[in-house]
């Protein structure tokens, strides 16, 4: 029995593996997760047959318990995944994950409080928990457990936040020398835990680490947050990959060192992408220090245009370039934009999406919100595909993105975002801008480009103001 | 039972093949893989299992009962989000002639 569990656990290593390579593909990535989905039912019910399972003195209490606390949490987590909406996917992706880091978390604890218990009553009298569970599994397990809390509570604060129950980004003056030494009080008591036999140090090691996950992702400013979801995500796969070594257990090592090491990669590539480096996402935030962002650039006055022209604009032009921001898809005008495209296509129009690679809340998130409107992946193009055709473009239609068009952060050195990797929306022979009103962006920068020669604004939401575009267009 | 120098392999092996998968992914697929990423950790649920299943005291056994919940909560909406977010991602049919990708 030992040995057929040991090889589907190896089998299901396997599945992840192969299933994550072929998500990292468009054309393969459905089969993916079905093969992930079935490398984990598999580890799940020979889980069931685990001698350690069958020998223990409560074996069924404990399988009835197992199997109701499957049926509570499997089922809460279809239900709301099933319901949640595709903007909304982000802060759900940091809940799931804060549930993994939580349960890592619990595992150590119930390991920790096994080998203290052992400890306490073993007959020399000083035994230790290191000295009942060996130094190795001693030192992984506390160290899992820390991960594991700080990526459940912070993963929380995300969700909080993101979701828009939790607005302040300031707790405490001193924030981040509160934290620092926060995390040595925590490291003491974890220190505490190792060379004790006690139970009390375990109960404030992970009261202080949910704490510290608290403290360290409230001030993290809201553009920052799919950094901190992608480094938890990671942090919760090595935690599991930690615990997976106190249990023996090789799937989780496997499964949880390649996603912690998977994750870490994925976090550089979106913090460089959004132009920030890790270090800067936990010690500062955009738009936090002070007002000083306002003023220059920002000469000249926006013109703007009326839909029937942008139409008319749009029905003779060779090639229309689409750049969609977060603002369309809260104005849920994906359907319509799609709708647009595909007319101006039927019109000989070449029709082309551009996305930023952080348009959207998370890197990839505009591009799952126009798969679900029906956009064809084969028209949307990243940005390093996209920027040196916009000079053949003769409409760049921007709607609801502001910062990943702004010229400031190539040309400014002053400005907050300078250094981002932009759209070149500007070198298109015309630019519309769909927008609702005239204020600065999400990060509160002025945009020069709403000022340009080339650029016209079409004011409204985005929803009415598509309508009306594809409603100019048809009447041509 | 996985030791010492087999777990410092494993763990090293482990790492370069996350990497490696990642290293060459489009950014059109970030948030689905971090969403699947996100899934594979849900094997959490396998150990959180056995803490429960070993676990003796009540209170060992509320802590283990929260562990597994947190952990099907994991797998389950992980594989479920993901599969959504994926089920989504189709190639143009017809309309797509010319224009070199």
């Amino acid at each position: 029995m030992e040995t057929l569990i040991q090889v589907s656990y190896l089998v299901a290593a396997a599945l992840f593996i192969l299933g994550l390579k072929q998500m990292s593909s468009p054309v393969t990535a459905r089969r993916g997760i079905l093969w992930a989905g079935a490398g984990m039912v598999l580890a799940t019910l020979v889980t069931f047959m685990s001698p350690q399972i069958l020998d223990s003195d409560q074996v069924s209490t404990n399988i009835l318990l197992i199997i109701v606390a499957i049926t509570l949490g499997g089922g809460y987590a279809w239900y709301s995944g099933k319901k949640v909406a595709m903007t909304d996917m982000p802060q759900m992706i940091a809940m799931y994950n804060g549930m993994g880091g939580g349960a890592a978390a619990a595992i150590a604890a119930v390991e920790l409080l096994k080998a203290s218990n052992e400890a306490a009553h073993d007959l020399s009298g000083t035994a230790t928990v290191a000295d009942i569970l060996g130094a190795d599994v001693a030192v992984l397990g506390i160290l899992g457990a820390i991960i594991g809390t700080i990526s459940f509570s912070g993963s929380i604060i995300a969700w909080a936040k993101l979701d828009g129950r939790l607005n302040r980004s300031k707790l405490l003056p001193m924030q981040h020398v509160i934290n620092a030494l926060l995390a040595l009080v925590t490291l003491g008591f974890a220190a505490a835990i190792y060379f004790t036999n006690s139970i009390d140090p375990i109960v404030i090691f992970y009261l202080l680490a949910l704490v510290l996950g608290i403290f360290i992702t409230v001030p993290v400013g809201g553009a920052d947050m799919p950094v901190i979801i992608s480094l938890f995500n990671a942090l919760t796969g090595l935690a599991v990959g930690f615990e997976g070594y106190v249990l023996g257990n090789a799937a989780m090592i496997i499964a949880g060192i390649v996603v912690g090491s998977a994750g870490s990669l994925l976090t550089q590539l979106m913090a460089k992408a959004m132009n920030r480096s890790v270090a800067n996402v936990f010690f500062a935030g955009v738009g936090t220090d002070s007002g000083a962002v306002a003023g220059d650039g920002s000469e000249g006055v926006m013109k703007e245009i009326q839909a029937q022209d942008a139409g008319i604009l749009m029905s003779f032009a060779s090639q229309v370039v689409i750049i969609p921001g977060y603002g369309m898809a809260v104005a849920q005008a994906q359907h319509k934009i799609w709708e647009l495209s595909q007319i101006l296509t039927e019109k000989g129009v070449s029709v082309k999406f551009a996305i930023h690679p952080v348009a959207g809340r998370m890197p990839g998130h505009m591009n799952v919100l126009l798969a679900e409107a029906g956009v064809p992946y084969d028209m949307i193009y990243d940005m390093e595909d996209i920027n040196a055709d916009f000079k053949n473009t003769t409409v760049a239609l921007v709607i609801g993105a502001n910062d990943v068009v702004n010229p400031s952060a190539k040309n400014d050195t002053s400005s907050p975002l300078y250094g981002m990797p932009i759209l070149d929306a500007i070198n298109a022979d015309n630019v519309i801008v769909i927008k609702r009103g005239r204020g600065a962006g999400f990060s509160g920068v002025e945009n020069p480009l709403f000022f340009a020669d080339n650029t016209k604004m079409l004011f409204g939401d985005g929803q009415k103001a598509v309508s009306e575009l594809i409603q100019a267009v048809k009447e041509l | 039972m996985i030791e010492g120098l087999a777990a410092i392999y494993i763990f090293m092996l482990a790492g370069f093949t996350g990497y490696e998968i990642i290293s060459k992914v489009p950014v059109i697929l970030h948030t689905p893989l971090m969403s699947g990423s996100n899934f594979v950790h849900g094997i959490v649920l396998v150990g959180a299992m056995v803490a429960l299943g070993i676990a003796e005291t009540g209170t060992e056994q509320i802590i283990g009962f929260i562990a597994v919940l947190l952990g099907a909560g994991n797998a389950v909406g992980g594989y479920v989000v993901t599969e959504r977010m994926l089920e989504m991602f189709k190639p143009s049919d017809k309309q797509s002639k010319g224009e070199g990708s």
